[in-house]
């Protein structure tokens, strides 16, 4: 069988998490999670994971697994230890991001005026505290000029401009990894840190990313494919870590 | 030997106008349902609300018992939103304090420990510092860093749901997280436990190893024993979260009179009868799946 787009995704999630070692990788959403586990199963095979829940698995787990199903338990991680790790530094959180702009800020919180929001989201959950203690990445399943804006209404987690001015509490820990979507791969390795290019995904176009972009992006000289799966992750990802095939409904593209 | 046993209506009658209540749980997990239920029944007002939030902050807001919610997030988990929090910001129903959920333990933290704030990174450059007008930073005597104060958060009353409990009002957590029923405990005045299953003091040993037994009777007020307490929402190992009546409850947002639906049909009935319902839906919901 051939890679899809949303095995690529899960390929660019994974990717994200190559060179952190043994710390715990936080994906939330589907996409993030299966990219997670499938570099702890191959180039990254330190790295700590966790059922969602209070597990930290011993051995892989399906992203269809319910509460209900059994799972192998290598060590305990409820609530109370996760803000203590959170704030040691040792994690590396993919988190979703209903808006996010060209230095990385992103909000999860709500839409129009926080004092009354036109439209109530999460709240901005553990996203400021995320951003200024370790790396994070963000997965957009859907890359549109709603989702890249140029100033998000409610700041939740921190970018790079606002974390330098607030100061090294902020700054000191800081780093936006990558921003992973339907599209294409973005990091901040720029001079000013403004979200760059990094890769498109198989089939789509420099153009189509950037009209879909509501800020002006970095655009590197060559731009370079988002690489494809190998047939062993490909297998990895079909037999073990998402055998329903739930991924296909999240990229449609 | 002191028995500490009461019932929803007694905790609620120790509930006034005003009062700062926190809720244990997390989300749509572990949330003492069945004295929120009787909250709902109450002529109790203008309440300010601490809780990593769920359907316990949905339907206080939806029957217009809360003033203020203090909240990291408000979700029902296998629903990321929840309808009748987002109406209430929407329509600016409540006032709000948002928070990083780190920052919340923080307050609450700092309350149990009886000093004005606790000093944390999280929040520093984020919409909190703005959304939050009084909240102050602070700057080490030590290395002259700058660190968000995190202001104590103080509660009247905790209302936590545990998986057993004894007469003498100490707690048991059997589900592999307590989240953060412990600081909530300790950060309030009194609090009230309600529980799956009561055991006889000195009991909970034979239930479940020590050391989950999390809450010692130096900080709980009052015990309820109320089986289906934590319905709809999760308490494992006893039961899971019934997502068929949570999608009931989603849904009925939907509609016009759909709460006054919803809730003469859950909670304007006796709690024996809630529990009967809530046993036969999450049998049928076993043999489903």
């Amino acid at each position: 069988m051939s890679a899809t787009r949303a095995d690529v995704c899960v390929i660019a999630c994974a990717e994200a998490f190559r060179g952190d070692g043994e710390i715990l990788a936080s994906p939330i959403g589907l996409i993030p999670t299966l990219g997670a586990r499938l570099a702890a199963l191959t180039f990254e095979p330190d790295l700590v994971y966790s059922d969602g829940d209070a597990i930290q698995l011993g051995a892989p787990l399906s992203v269809s697994a319910s509460s209900q199903t059994p799972r192998v338990a290598e060590a305990w991680l409820p609530f109370g230890h996760m803000f203590d790790i959170v704030w040691s530094g040792r994690r590396h959180v993919m988190m979703g991001a209903t808006q996010i702009d060209r230095y990385g800020n992103q909000n999860i919180a709500c839409i129009g005026e926080w004092d009354q929001p036109k439209a109530q989201l999460l709240g901005v959950r553990g996203a400021p505290g995320n951003t200024v203690n370790h790396p994070v990445s963000y997965w957009i399943p859907k890359h549109d000029t709603r989702a890249f804006v140029k100033e998000v209404d409610c700041v939740s987690g921190v970018g790079y401009d606002r974390a330098a001015a607030a100061g090294p509490s902020a700054s000191e820990f800081h780093e936006i990894r990558r921003v992973i979507t339907n599209l294409a791969v973005l990091d901040f390795d720029t001079p000013d840190h403004s979200m760059q290019l990094r890769s498109v995904h198989p089939g789509v176009t420099v153009a189509e990313v950037v009209a879909a972009t509501g800020f002006i992006l970095v655009l590197p000289t060559e731009v370079p494919e988002t690489r494809l799966p190998s047939a062993e992750e490909l297998s990895l990802i079909e037999s073990v870590l998402d055998p329903n095939g739930t991924r296909a409904a999240e990229v449609t593209a | 030997m002191i028995d500490k046993r009461v019932t929803e209506a007694e905790v609620v009658a120790e509930l006034s106008d005003g009062m700062v209540i926190g809720i244990g749980g997390w989300g749509s997990r572990r949330k003492p349902m069945s004295i929120v239920r009787e909250i709902l029944r109450s002529d109790l007002k203008d309440l300010t609300i601490v809780s990593y939030g769920g359907p316990d902050v949905g339907m206080l807001c939806a029957a217009g018992k809360v003033r203020k919610a203090v909240y990291g997030f408000v979700s029902l988990d296998s629903v990321p939103l929840e309808p009748y929090f987002r109406a209430a910001r929407q329509n600016k129903t409540i006032e709000a304090m948002e928070l990083d959920e780190g920052m919340l333990q923080l307050g609450l933290r700092a309350a149990a420990w009886r000093v004005s704030f606790l000093p944390c990174r999280a929040g520093m450059g984020s919409a909190i510092t703005e959304v939050n007008p009084k909240m102050a930073t602070v700057v080490s005597p030590y290395d002259g860093q700058e660190f968000l104060a995190m202001p104590a958060l103080p509660l009247d009353v905790a209302l936590l749901h545990a998986n057993r409990a004894d007469t003498r009002g100490n707690a048991q957590y059997l589900g592999s997280d307590w989240y953060f029923d412990d600081l909530f405990a300790m950060a309030a005045t009194r609090t009230f436990v309600s529980c799956e299953k009561m055991v006889t003091a000195g009991d909970l040993t034979d239930t479940g190893p020590v050391e989950s037994i999390r809450i010692s009777r130096l900080f709980t007020a009052g015990v309820v024993e109320a089986p289906f307490g934590a319905h709809f929402t999760h308490c494992v190992p006893d039961y899971y979260r019934d997502e068929t009546i949570q999608r009931e409850y989603v849904a009925s947002a939907k509609d016009e009179g759909g709460w006054s639906a919803f809730r003469a049909r859950y909670i304007d009935i006796p709690e024996a009868d809630y529990r009967a319902i809530a046993q036969s839906s999450l049998e049928k919901s076993a043999s489903a799946s």
